[in-house]
């Protein structure tokens, strides 16, 4: 089997703004499943990035393990990627954003990943407010082991093989709106046009942004019974807005009904507009936000959208008062006070 | 009655607590005076976990030859609590002092009659002088501090200086705590007649400098560049995140106030060795600060570390195990969990510091050694060298030294068409090239991850491919043979059949068991052991030896099997001495085992060691 693309590209590909075409930002051949709902995934990261015009050198991919932490693998291969330890992306990812504040960090993690084994990482990473994209590819099962429940499978949904689920579903989400991230999305693998503009503002966000993507798992959680497959998550999905991300300040070309549009603009100067699918959904409300969530979820919906977003954000360097240059691009002028200031210790150390 | 103690500048004094009473400041001011009178001294806390009310002890030892460990054996006790009386009264010398607060009679089945008894009424003294509680009991301490001055003949302008030096900017404090002092001092001179235990001013300080490790190793880390601290609060190794965070505030802080370090106290350990992982990926200094439990649960991530090829410093003050062990208590037992860490065929360099003054040196090159071979380079220190104050050689810098961050690839080399392959053997030394994220657009970015993947870093898992990586792994820890600090050797005044093999904090015992030894006919050449891998100088060492003893503050004599293990050593050559109560390790107990197993090359045959 080979992993490894062919360099032909068709001339008429069109470019973005800095002249890569998609196939610029793709990396290898996926071995997942067919059909599985992380490829779209890694579709929809690939389409974002592109049309973002980031140059695919200055994103950092960090995963954990498992069939989702595979996937940074498939998409930008030109941008450094580490499949690091299972639960543990969020310190790896905050190191790496310690070192070098100026690169685009993209954490890719999935449900078993963050809300079992990695719960705790999470949690923590969100209270620090790490500058990055948290994407939870979650499809409410093992995969890479053959079709466990994980912690985000709802209670009473049914196994594979029949098993019912007994315990309570770990909502990242709400967690998230908790712990205090600054963005914070859900959608679906295969709602396209409603994730690759989220995945944009989450890149553009200047905070902790989490989405939550919902990602069947073809092989192991996409019968009847399962809240995670196609079928029940199109049957469910109730999205609260639709998202258009613009960078630099694009007019409105659109005709909207006046309060139909909430434009939120991101410290970046991205601006983020909303066009509201629901009436009494306020994007920048976070206790609203976890009302409604909660409200809906009692009444079996999956709410989607853009759920929360701070366009202020404060990421974990703000926190820290850490100097403006990378810390990895300080040499030893900067970093080492040398042998006077050593000599006035020993002196006062006597 | 046994003839009282008689000794100028060589004794030991140890004072008997409770935690929290305020005693470490007035203890502190004694062994500081000492020090100030040109006298070695080497001291040592021996505290609870606990904050408040349980007993603590701080032992100073006076030695005007200079030997800086414990030597066992008390001359004076300052036993201020009543908790721990019967234990404290028995530990002390025949012929010994004990100093204890004479306002309440005790009866006279609480004393030896093989001691000296110096009964000073200081709570009287106390409630006399003051009238508030916290007062009292602070200046208790220093009222005892007072009257030991007299017995002792510390110079009373050392101690009124250090008062001043202490409290400098609140003056009235100084007074008080001055005036204190004096009401102790006078008492005694009025009241006791002298003892024969006495300081005499010295020389023997010269330009030496008196530190804890832990701080001495976060300054080292400064001075190593590192920029990135994620750790996780256990005793004993906070003071080293607490000691990097001080001198990188002084040393790193621009003029608008940013900062060029950032610490973070991570949820646990776990998320520490994470942090560090990610920095050192992304081509940033970082490390942690752990004790044993903390390697229990960073196991994984090492391995990650020696797998993927990630620098990452790991300091390991170490204590005795297991986690609701004994927290305050020294021992040198992670050797074996730092060394083997991690599942899979894992092995990790490991530098083994001997006092503060290591603890810089080896703080700072353990960037520089984790940056060359890419992986994880554990400290191991212990709780004696990192949170007992040493007196040791001042530090030293090369200005002209810079840092060596190893294989990297840059933009530059990259574009001049150098082939580029992660996990290449590029100069038959196993030490692959990496580069940062984000170096060159359309060069040098690569997957990490552990094995599955071959020189270029694509996805593989033939079996050829893992092999050959894991060989080159080992070629690389060869490298490092050379790279890390070679061990040190002293030869015996004459031919011997034994070697002694020792290591860390033991040092210190060590040198002074030697003389001792020397002195009772037992001869050994004596091999102070710095790092892990071992340099091919610890076998030939072992090999011109008939029997090598192994120096070790652990049960399962840990060095000796890893000695065993990768040096292919008979075991029957290796004796292990073993002290692991808790307690530094002493020269007498040196002695004393040494002695019990060799053979005196003086007619006398063997000669006991002095209990």
């Amino acid at each position: 089997m080979s992993y490894l693309k062919p360099a032909l590209k068709h001339p008429g590909l069109p470019k973005n703004a800095l002249g890569f075409t998609r196939r610029d930002y793709e990396g290898s051949i996926s071995t997942l499943c067919a059909g599985c709902g992380h490829d779209s995934i890694s579709a929809a990261i690939i389409q974002a990035v592109w049309e973002l015009g980031i140059e695919p050198h200055r994103v950092a991919k960090v995963s954990g393990i498992g069939c989702s932490s595979k996937t940074p693998d498939y998409f930008l291969s030109s941008s450094h990627g580490f499949n690091s330890v299972h639960g543990r992306m969020p310190s790896v990812l905050t190191g790496a954003n310690l070192a070098n504040r100026d690169l685009i960090y993209l954490g890719v993690s999935g449900d078993g990943d963050s809300a079992s084994i990695g719960i705790g990482q999470f949690a923590h990473l969100m209270r620090r407010g790490v500058n990055m994209s948290y994407i939870v590819e979650n499809n409410g099962v093992y995969g890479l082991t053959k079709g466990q429940f994980s912690a985000t499978s709802d209670k009473g949904s049914k196994a594979k093989k029949g098993a019912v689920n007994n315990d309570e579903a770990i909502d990242l989400v709400a967690m998230a709106l908790q712990l205090g991230a600054t963005y914070v999305g859900r959608s679906f693998s295969g709602d396209k046009d409603q994730l690759v503009p989220l995945i944009k503002g989450a890149l553009a966000h200047q905070g902790v942004a989490l989405i939550d993507c919902i990602s069947p798992c073809v092989a192991f959680n996409n019968h009847e019974g399962s809240t995670k497959s196609y079928d029940y998550v199109r049957e469910h999905n109730e999205s609260v807005n639709k998202l258009d991300v613009i960078l630099g300040r694009a007019p409105i070309t659109a005709q909207y009904a006046p309060g139909d549009v909430t434009e939120v603009t991101q410290h970046d100067g991205s601006v983020l507009r909303l066009r509201k699918l629901h009436d009494d959904y306020d994007p920048t409300d976070r206790v609203a936000a976890m009302n409604y969530l909660a409200r809906h979820k009692a009444m079996g919906e999956i709410v989607t959208g853009l759920l929360f977003v701070d366009p202020e954000p404060e990421d974990m360097h703000a926190g820290l008062g850490t100097v403006a240059t990378p810390l990895n691009q300080l040499g030893d002028d900067i970093l080492v006070p040398g042998s006077a200031a050593l000599e006035k210790l020993n002196a006062a150390l006597r | 009655m046994r003839q009282p103690l008689s000794a100028i500048n060589d004794f030991v004094v140890k004072f008997a607590n409770v935690n929290g009473s305020g005693s470490a400041s007035a203890n502190g001011l004694f062994a500081r005076s000492i020090l100030r009178m040109g006298i070695p001294i080497a001291a040592r806390n021996i505290f609870p976990s606990n904050i408040q009310g349980l007993p603590t002890w701080y032992e100073v030892r006076i030695s005007g030859e200079g030997h800086m460990g414990r030597r066992g054996g008390v001359d004076l006790m300052v036993a201020m609590n009543p908790q721990t009386w019967d234990r404290d009264v028995a530990e002390i010398d025949a012929g010994g002092y004990l100093f204890y607060d004479s306002t309440k009679p005790m009866p006279k089945s609480k004393f030896r009659d093989d001691i000296n008894v110096i009964g000073v009424p200081l709570t009287e003294l106390c409630n006399a002088a003051y009238s508030g509680a916290r007062e009292r009991q602070l200046f208790k301490n220093i009222i005892y501090l007072g009257a030991l001055s007299t017995l002792l003949s510390i110079d009373p302008a050392v101690i009124e200086q250090l008062l001043t030096e202490q409290y400098k900017g609140k003056e009235k404090l100084a007074k008080s705590n001055q005036d204190a002092f004096h009401l102790g001092r006078d008492w005694a001179a009025t009241n006791l007649p002298p003892i024969g235990l006495r300081l005499e001013k010295a020389d023997k300080v010269g330009n030496r400098i008196y530190i804890e490790g832990n701080a001495a190793a976060g300054l080292g880390a400064v001075y190593g560049g590192a920029t990135v601290c994620a750790w996780y609060p256990i005793t004993p190794s906070t003071s080293l995140a607490e000691g990097f965070e001080k001198y990188a505030k002084r040393f790193r802080t621009n003029k608008d106030g940013t900062k060029n370090y950032a610490i973070v106290q991570a949820e646990d350990e776990l998320a520490s060795i994470g942090i560090v992982i990610g920095a050192g990926w992304n081509g940033a200094r970082a490390f942690t600060a752990t004790s044993g439990p903390g390697i229990s649960l960073m196991q994984e991530f090492v391995g990650l570390s020696y797998f993927a090829e990630v620098p990452a410093v790991i300091f390991d003050v170490q204590r005795a195990g297991p986690s609701t062990g004994m927290p305050t208590r020294t021992q040198q037992s992670d050797v074996l969990s730092a060394a083997y860490a991690s599942h899979g065929d894992t092995k990790h360099l490991v530098l083994f510091p001997e006092d503060p003054r290591e603890c810089f040196e080896f703080g700072a090159s353990a960037f520089d050694i984790a940056d060359r071979f890419q992986s994880t380079v554990f400290v191991l220190l212990d709780l004696d060298i990192g949170m007992n104050d040493w007196l040791c050689e001042p530090f030293e810098w090369d200005d002209s030294k810079r840092m060596d961050r190893g294989k990297v690839m840059t933009a530059e080399m990259l574009e001049s068409g150098r082939e580029f392959g992660r996990y290449l053997d590029v100069d038959g030394d196993g030490v692959p090239f990496r580069t940062y994220p984000g170096t060159h657009p359309n060069k040098g970015a690569f997957f990490t991850r552990g094995t599955s993947r071959d020189r270029f870093a694509k996805y593989s898992e033939s079996g050829a491919v893992y092999v050959d990586n894991m060989e080159r792994l080992l070629r690389k820890f060869e490298t490092a043979k050379q790279y890390v600090p070679h061990p040190v050797e002293k030869k015996a005044a004459r031919t011997t059949p034994y070697g002694v093999i020792y290591y860390g904090s033991s040092s210190a015992a060590m040198q002074e068991a030697l003389a001792a030894l020397q002195a009772d006919g037992i001869h050994l050449d004596a091999m102070r052991i710095r790092a892990f891998p071992f340099h091919d100088d610890i076998t030939r060492f072992i090999e011109a030896h008939d029997t090598v003893f192994i120096v070790e503050q652990n049960r399962d004599a840990q060095l000796r099997t890893l000695v065993m293990n990768e040096c292919n050593i008979d075991p029957a050559k290796l004796v292990p001495v073993l002290h692991f109560d808790g307690t530094p390790i002493t020269a007498r107990f040196i002695r004393d085992a040494i002695g019990r197993k060799a053979t005196s090359v003086d007619v006398v045959p063997l000669r006991k060691a002095a209990p």
